[in-house]
């Protein structure tokens, strides 16, 4: 919040006073809230045992039962998930990589073919990959029309991450190996792209929460993630409202805790940057124990 | 192809029936977003935290989730509605989080100078704000906000996969389902639908994006 500091003063009095009012004020319209959804919960029975207990209560006797059930989906989702990521970062790599050396008389091509794959929402190619598949022949559990579905999408957004990476590798990095004799592709593999990843590794993190939460997308071909394990457990239990919410909150805790993965592998490479004894301005990544060349 | 031409008529409807989808939505999800955003720069700490908790959620929790905790755990306590506001309103709830961080990033972009000197003349709080700093961080704020909009058109199938009805998606699944067209075609032509609500709106951004260039 700090960046915002510059928009108000140091709050006086007078405005301290209104500031505590409306805080006071929202404090009560929340209450009101809070209130309201009570009476509406208990006016609909919402609060009774038998809706929560199975969920929240490990001595309820179908709480076992649930949660294995669930953990189940919660195990699909990440290995949904965690091929989904590993497969688009290939692919995306080698998008990247084609775009990046590719002719200019043949670059709108693969540019073109992106951005049509960019335009289709992943609900649609989740939904395509499980019908046109087997319409050709190639029959697979569900998982993998999903991981398809999600590979087709993922690995565009990646190829953008992995371009702006090697793109912010510092030209004079080419330049060096071109005089030391090293071939384009050597340049590339050697000495461009492992700087790239570690440019790109939060970013890349980052994707992969957006990977986990296109997972839930699973539900619409019937595949078992933890969504469409909770909408069958609701076809028993019959509590909707609980059961979303906790999916909603399992979620909320896998994907914090990737997020905050992130900020940590962020905060550590600005740190090692950071102890660097007067890093150069030219060389704004810093990964790098070589000082960069002025020019 | 020819079911392309023989269904054009479904396709036009399943256009505009996604477009008012996300017509609404995105009504929605700027209102919310500018409320949250000045929730977030306000000097009033439990504001703030509104905001930031309502940002956080929605970029852990997948819209899915959102959509069905609406759609079927709200009616759970007599709140009736048809699927499509359901759907609308989950759509716009989620969006708006990324609208205020689109928002927020375009006003953080904006140099401190601006409002310290804006303040150094005297400027309250509000004609800082409304006067010197949004002025300038609508610009930075544009791209941020043109793919939270694209995002959003393709969320929007999502919507329709809850059984809305009538919109792109739905559109695939009976085309391609039980009157037996061929899948590629399908596909291209749902996917040029979206392209023909994508194209123009990302056209539209970057047109006031060009405006808003400050001529020296």
């Amino acid at each position: 919040m700090s960046e915002q500091r510059a928009l108000f003063d140091e709050l006086g009095p007078r405005a301290r006073r209104r500031s505590r009012a409306i805080s006071g004020g929202v404090i009560l319209l929340l209450a009101g809230l809070g209130a309201l959804a009570a009476l509406k919960l208990a006016e609909n029975g919402q609060f009774s045992a038998q809706k929560w207990s199975p969920l929240f209560n490990p001595l309820d006797s179908q709480f076992t039962t649930v949660w294995t059930f669930l953990g189940g989906g919660l195990r699909n989702t990440a290995l949904a998930g965690g091929i989904a990521i590993a497969l688009s970062l290939v692919i995306g790599t080698v998008l990247a990589l084609a775009r990046v050396t590719s002719r200019r008389w043949y670059r709108w091509a693969i540019v073109g073919v992106m951005e049509f794959f960019r335009a289709v929402p992943v609900v649609i190619s989740i939904f395509f990959a499980s019908r046109f598949l087997p319409t050709i022949g190639v029959d697979l559990p569900l998982l993998w029309y999903l991981v398809v579905g999600l590979v087709l999408y993922n690995s565009i957004a990646i190829a953008e991450i992995v371009r702006a990476g090697i793109l912010a590798v510092p030209r004079g990095q080419t330049e060096a190996s071109a005089a030391l004799g090293l071939s384009g592709a050597q340049n590339l593999w050697l000495v461009v792209l492992p700087q790239a990843f570690r440019l790109m590794l939060p970013s890349l993190i980052s994707q992969l929460v957006i990977v986990v939460k296109d997972t839930a997308l699973g539900f619409i071909i019937g595949f078992e993630e933890l969504l469409r394990r909770g909408e069958i457990a609701v076809q028993t239990l019959g509590n909707p409202l609980q059961m979303y919410l906790l999916i909603g909150m399992l979620f909320f805790v896998v994907n914090s805790l990737v997020s905050a993965l992130a900020q940590r592998v962020e905060s550590g490479m600005r740190q090692r940057n950071g102890s660097r004894q007067s890093p150069p301005a030219t060389l704004r990544t810093g990964f790098l124990r070589v000082p960069a060349l002025r020019s | 192809m020819s079911a392309l031409v023989e269904y054009l008529p479904l396709f036009g409807q399943g256009i505009l029936r996604t477009l008012s989808i996300c017509l609404w939505g995105g009504l929605g999800a700027l209102l919310l977003g500018t409320l949250l955003v000045t929730f977030r720069i306000s000097p009033v700490p439990i504001l703030q935290r509104i905001g930031t908790g309502w940002v956080s959620v929605m970029r852990n929790v997948p819209l899915a989730v959102v959509v069905f905790f609406l759609a079927f755990g709200l009616p759970e306590i007599g709140i009736r509605g048809s699927y499509f506001w359901f759907g609308v309103s989950a759509l716009a709830v989620y969006t708006a989080a990324f609208v205020c961080e689109a928002l927020r990033s375009g006003i953080n972009s904006v140099p401190i100078g601006q409002a310290e000197a804006a303040r150094a003349l005297g400027m309250p709080f509000r004609l800082t704000l409304l006067g010197v700093i949004v002025p300038q961080a609508i610009r930075t704020a544009t791209p941020p906000l043109a793919n939270t909009t694209i995002a959003m058109i393709k969320d929007s199938a999502l919507i329709g996969a809850i059984g809305v009805g009538g919109d792109l998606f739905s559109l695939a699944d009976t085309l391609s389902a039980s009157r037996g067209v061929d899948v590629i075609p399908v596909l291209i032509g749902v996917v040029l639908g979206y392209l023909l609500i994508i194209a123009p709106t990302s056209a539209l951004f970057t047109f006031s994006e060009k405006r808003s260039v400050v001529r020296a």
